[in-house]
């Protein structure tokens, strides 16, 4: 953990020395590769997530790796395998209980709320069980950076490149479908299959992201660069590249950050992706405002 | 097992446990028929922070927990609820809320002994067999006066909640009582989090109110239902904790909760409400 230790390296202003000096260290340069593919990873699925109104629905898939990697500690597996047949398993669960819970927006909501918590339980119970510990919950649930290891990158890279093949591939029905799914099921598209795919994707994401920011600020990366492109385009194509330059923005500053001052690396992350969110509303209410205010000559009817 | 029934934590718990899942159930069934649960969520995450907090600051964690999270529920009841939209911006603040927590976190645990290492993991998971009898007349208090308040804006509530334009017509103040809710849904977290934890919460507000829901559709007998379930599902997870110490009574509590609310998929398939002419009443 990253608890204040005195040994913290200074930031001297010299970003070229800083830069070969944080380079030096294996465990940096592995920390930057994974948060290249779980930032990329984690904004582009984001990205379809808050263009379905999918955020609860991506909370409590990420919330899933929680007791997964805890039971993967008790039992003494590789923490990597629990995380990802946690996740893939909650995404099941939710996509079925979605299909039981059609008549009412009330009982699906519920219905996952209690799959979150939960899973939560099992994870927390998982962890007392596996006595001997001091700072584990903690690691798990707000992130430790600093233990990747290059075989670990390597099946993050294999994983995040499967997931955007997939995405590639069912991209265009999907935002038709994320869009107007009614007159997309009228045109034959699975619309219900691709909810389903599309879940599964979300927590392949989401277990990937766990174990770079912990369980509880995955969140964070899927939610929050979405949310501030779709805020400054509409127009898919740039908005998601804008997503993905946000995200790995937040997450590269955030290990920077993370690097020089004993925080916890997933405060840093969330910060810069919530600085970035505020800034793009307070553009686009600047926008607005100016735009109505050169608009009052066409009168009534105008913006709306 | 005789020996833990009799001793004063235990009595202590299922005191508290009773009024706060008494307020939970409550809370929880107009959180459901609202379609406000991740609401509900986002609070229970604002507790973390919130208790983090005051705890860093030196702070009692219960003021930390109430002004944290009744603070945020007026602050979501003040951005306007226009329904769904709103949950990107609730995501992406708890989201950066609870990065702040675990910098709070970071703050408490390093400027205190080791020995305060627990703190964060039993705000998260809560510590309901850890709580003295003064702790537990303040549970009990907050909870039975969140609950009656719950009772007595009940029937306006219902109202708003189920045809706000109507409602809205015929004089009920639809917003002040939407914000009304909101603060007692922040008091139930804030005083929740100290049973359950502030992960778990959510469970104890969707798990009884969602088996209410999908086992009767009046409302009045839905909301009896809910406080009813949660109050014996607390009981029976704090039995079967005491029953296996080995198993947390947080996590107990939740296994329960979950189990009934499992049940009622297998209890009664409801079929859809059909769209035409209203079914004599039963």
């Amino acid at each position: 953990m990253l608890l204040a230790d005195d040994t913290s390296p200074v930031f001297s202003w010299n970003p070229v020395a800083d830069f070969q000096d944080m380079w030096s260290y294996a465990y940096m340069v592995n920390a930057f590769r994974a948060g290249l593919i779980v930032a990329v990873v984690c904004a582009v699925v984001g990205w379809f997530m808050v263009l379905r109104r999918q955020a609860f629905a991506g909370h409590s898939l990420s919330v899933a790796a929680f007791p997964g990697a805890s039971l993967a500690v008790l039992v003494g597996f590789s923490t990597t395998l629990g995380y990802f047949g946690f996740c893939i398993a909650a995404a099941l669960v939710i996509a079925a209980l979605r299909r039981e819970g059609q008549e009412g927006g009330a009982e699906e909501s519920a219905a996952t709320g209690t799959v979150q918590a939960f899973a939560l339980a099992c994870g927390y119970l998982f962890i007392s069980l596996y006595k001997g510990l001091l700072e584990g919950p903690t690691a798990l649930l707000f992130g430790d950076f600093l233990g990747i290891t290059t075989g670990q990158v390597e099946i993050l890279a294999v994983v995040g490149a499967a997931v955007l093949a997939v995405l590639a591939v069912i991209g265009r029905p999907l935002l038709f479908a994320s869009l107007d799914p009614q007159v997309a099921a009228g045109r034959g598209v699975p619309v219900r299959l691709l909810g389903t795919v599309f879940l599964v994707l979300l927590a392949a994401a989401t277990a990937e992201a766990s174990q770079i920011t912990g369980t509880l600020l995955v969140f964070a990366l899927l939610v929050i660069p979405p949310a501030t492109a779709q805020q400054l385009t509409a127009r898919p194509g740039p908005s998601l590249l804008l997503s993905a330059l946000l995200g790995l923005g937040a997450c590269w500053a955030g290990l920077i950050a993370a690097y020089y001052q004993p925080y916890p690396l997933g405060f840093f992350v969330t910060g810069f992706a919530f600085a970035g969110l505020v800034l793009a509303h307070l553009f686009r209410y600047l926008r607005d405002s100016l735009e109505r205010r050169r608009m009052p000559l066409t009168l009534t009817g105008g913006a709306a | 097992m005789i020996s833990i029934l009799g001793q004063d934590f235990f009595r202590n718990a299922l005191l508290a446990g009773t009024f706060i899942a008494l307020a939970c159930g409550l809370v929880g069934y107009f959180l459901v028929l609202r379609a406000q649960v991740f609401t509900g969520d986002a609070l229970s995450h604002v507790a973390f922070t919130g208790a983090m907090a005051a705890l860093a600051g030196g702070y009692d964690l219960r003021l930390g927990l109430f002004a944290a999270t009744i603070g945020v529920g007026l602050l979501i009841g003040g951005l306007g609820r226009r329904g769904r939209p709103d949950d990107v911006v609730i995501g992406g603040v708890f989201a950066w809320i609870l990065g702040l927590g675990a910098f709070f976190l970071t703050i408490y645990t390093t400027s205190r002994s080791a020995a305060q290492g627990g703190a964060g993991t039993s705000v998260l998971f809560g510590s309901i067999f850890g709580l003295h009898g003064n702790q537990t007349t303040v549970a009990v208090l907050i909870a039975g006066a969140i609950s009656l308040l719950v009772l007595v804006i009940a029937r306006p509530l219902l109202f708003a909640t189920l045809d706000e334009a109507v409602a809205a017509a015929r004089g009920v103040p639809v917003r002040v009582l939407g914000f009304g809710f909101l603060v007692l849904v922040g008091a139930t977290a804030g005083e929740a989090t100290q049973a359950v934890g502030s992960l778990l919460l959510l469970g104890l507000l969707a798990a009884p109110a969602g088996a209410a829901v999908r086992l009767t559709d009046r409302p009045f007998r839905g909301l009896a239902l809910s406080a009813g379930l949660a109050v014996l599902e607390m009981w029976g997870g704090l039995l079967l904790s005491a029953a296996a110490p080995k198993l947390p009574p947080s996590f107990a509590i939740m296994a329960t909760a979950s189990a009934v609310y499992a049940a009622t998929f297998l209890v009664r398939r409801r079929r859809p409400v059909p769209a035409g002419p209203e079914p004599a009443a039963a």
